[in-house]
């Protein structure tokens, strides 16, 4: 698997290779914690808040919101606690890329949690990960013992005024809980349900007090936002997608792996067929799911030729979205219908149960492609299919609903022929 | 919208137990200590004791369950109903060795059936069971974040990825 920069100089992925580079020392040698040295010597909160605006940083946990908007929500006069909350869930399939960045950099995420919490005057702030990714917890939590001892992470950080701790906290293995709001009820100790919005977390969040959730990309890209200005790292990418993004490739690449590109990187097909090393054992492409399993699926025939402009706007453009960047290449083998049961399976199994289009409607998408599959295909399928959807799609309480909707909408559309076989011919039979 | 913590009011009346409480060693007390202290509401930490639970005892017995309700000041069915909802929470004994193949996208699209089938084969058992020698128990589950490593599973914690049948064998032959 390879990890590296495409098109720009590497800004996240700069220290993965290097060796011990998980360790305090090596990534105080190569520009660590300099950005907090900056921002705690002449940086006011607001300040940090404005830079992080210009940046043009938009959240890579999936919804892309811009995340200097996200901080100022938070309300400056309350008297209660304030959070920041990291969100290292990464459970959308086809996503590996947070867990390299704590895994190789964990110092990383650790100065940019940082930098966070003075902005947001949080005291107490949490990494919520993944209960799978028990290894990285561990990793994190030695980085965190190293910061501690170095007099970065406690009382009076770097011999200052600003106090602050991070603390590890884990998942137990549900999709659901990457939801920002699921993520809040699991870490105070309750089933993952979502909760009602508003008041967003900025709000009422945490133990009902002021919190921002933020992926581990967004956080790791704030020391560097720091350390070169808001407008610099802005200028890395396009005018409303700051920076770069890291794409996580899987599927049928010759050379899948863990991808930074400039935001705007300029075509999606030269980066599958040469800068991920083409379709596996020369066949030719079919489809591709750009941004995790909750995107629209893209036929070939939309990249192919097409200049497809890899930022938040290109690819909205194109008719998918960013999404969390899990790429996802399926060459000409690949039954469409096979690859959209299979996705479907993992909503139904992920689906919290706490609403009902969401709890029943997944269920019974299930059940109906598991019919068809098992030879049972009725023409009017589709349509039944179509029809379920629209009545989970925007009528579920989070947006998983949606997500499980998505997929099946875009490849019935984009790929009737995958559909229209087993609808016609199972029928027949 | 959901009640803040601090309005969740303890059950008036006391709540019977089951006459056997699980205990631990001073040690793992005091590891539980360090996880609750990390949060200014003690019901926080659940997850985190279920997993040092699992690890002591194999799974979340009735004595554990007890145990932990009466560590966090919490009713036995707040413990429950945790317990139920998080796929890697055990209420079930399960095998020394716990394979949980991924079988999402990007590992079905690079052979995840055929590591399943395998596994399945060489164990002598279905997803979903447990060998009669309770040394290995058989699951799919859903992506686990090594994708551009599939096909992958993991053991226990241990993550295995590129995994081909013959990797397959090498590494379960070496389990202890
Ligand atoms: C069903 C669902 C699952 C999600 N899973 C994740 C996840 O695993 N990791 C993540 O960072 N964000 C996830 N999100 C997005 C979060 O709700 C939230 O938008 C994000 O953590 C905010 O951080 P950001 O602004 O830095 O992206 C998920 C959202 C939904 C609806
Ligand atoms: S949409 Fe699904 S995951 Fe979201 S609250 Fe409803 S049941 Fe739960
Ligand atoms: S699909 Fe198997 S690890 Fe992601």
């Amino acid at each position: 698997m390879r990890i590296t920069a495409i098109g720009c100089e590497p800004l996240q992925l700069r220290r993965v290779h290097l060796e011990n580079s998980r360790s305090l020392d090596v990534y105080r040698a190569n520009g660590g914690y300099e950005a907090i040295r900056k921002v705690l010597d002449s940086m006011s909160p607001d300040d940090v808040i404005n830079e992080v605006k210009k940046s043009q940083l938009r959240g890579r946990g999936g919804a892309g919101f811009p995340t200097g908007m996200k901080w100022s929500f938070v309300p400056k006069d309350s008297p209660k606690p304030k959070y920041v909350v990291c969100n290292a869930d990464e459970s959308e399939p086809g996503t590996f890329k947070d867990r390299y960045l704590m895994e190789r950099d964990p110092h990383m995420l650790i100065e940019g949690i940082l930098i966070a919490a003075y902005a947001l005057g949080a005291k107490t702030n949490y990494i919520y990960t993944r209960g799978e990714y028990k290894y990285l917890i561990d990793i994190m939590d030695i980085a965190l013992d190293e910061a501690r001892a170095e007099g970065l992470l406690g009382d009076k950080i770097l011999g200052t005024d600003f106090s602050c701790e991070i603390h590890t906290h884990t998942g137990a293995g549900a999709y659901i809980c990457g939801e920002e709001t699921a993520l809040l009820s699991s870490l105070e100790g309750l089933r993952g349900h979502p909760r009602m919005k508003p008041p967003f977390p900025a709000v009422s969040g945490l133990y009902a007090a002021p919190t921002v959730v933020n992926n581990v990309e967004t956080l790791t890209a704030v020391p560097d936002i720091i350390k070169m200005g808001g407008e610099a790292y802005q200028e890395l990418g396009t005018e409303k997608s700051g920076g770069t993004k890291l794409w996580s490739v899987s599927g049928h690449v010759n050379r899948p792996g863990v991808y930074e590109l400039p935001m705007g990187y300029d075509d999606m097909e030269k980066f599958i067929m040469e800068d991920c090393g083409g379709i596996t054992n020369g066949k030719q492409l079919k489809a591709v799911i750009p941004g995790g399993s909750s995107v629209y699926i893209m036929r070939a025939d939309q990249i192919v030729d097409q200049d497809v402009r890899m930022d938040y706007e290109g690819l909205v453009a194109a008719g998918s979205m960013v999404g969390s960047g899990g790429f996802i290449v399926m060459d000409e083998t690949v039954d469409i219908f096979e690859s959209t049961k299979n996705l479907t399976e993992f909503y139904k199994h992920e689906s919290c149960g706490w609403c009902t289009p969401c709890r029943e409607g997944t269920d019974w998408l299930v059940k109906i492609l598991k019919r068809i599959d098992n030879g049972g295909g009725r023409p009017e399928d589709a349509k039944l299919l179509l029809d379920l959807c629209d009545n989970i799609e925007g009528k579920s309480f989070c947006p998983l609903g949606d997500a499980a909707a998505w997929p099946i909408q875009s490849a019935i559309k984009r790929f009737p022929e995958d559909f229209e076989r087993r609808l016609i011919q199972n029928g027949k039979a | 919208m959901s009640t803040p913590l601090a309005q969740i009011k303890p059950l008036s009346q006391p709540v019977t137990m089951p006459a056997e409480v699980a205990t631990f060693s001073p040690e793992v007390e005091a590891e539980m200590d360090r996880h609750i202290a990390k949060y200014p509401v003690k019901r926080s930490a659940i997850l985190p004791l279920m997993f040092i639970v699992q690890r002591e005892r194999g799974y979340l017995d009735p004595p554990a369950v007890a145990y932990l309700a009466e560590r966090l000041d919490l009713r036995t069915t707040d413990i429950w109903e945790v317990a139920t909802f998080y796929s890697m929470i055990y209420t079930q004994p399960v095998g020394k060795y716990h394979i949980q193949i991924c079988k999402t996208l990007s590992c079905k699209l690079l052979g995840s059936e055929k590591i399943t089938k395998h596994c399945s084969e060489k164990l002598g058992i279905k997803v979903g069971e447990t060998t009669p020698d309770g040394r290995f128990s058989l699951s799919e589950v859903e992506c686990l974040g090594s994708c551009g490593t599939a096909p992958m599973f993991q053991i226990n914690f241990d993550y295995h990825e590129n995994l081909t049948p013959e990797k397959v064998d090498q590494i379960i032959d070496a389990l202890p």
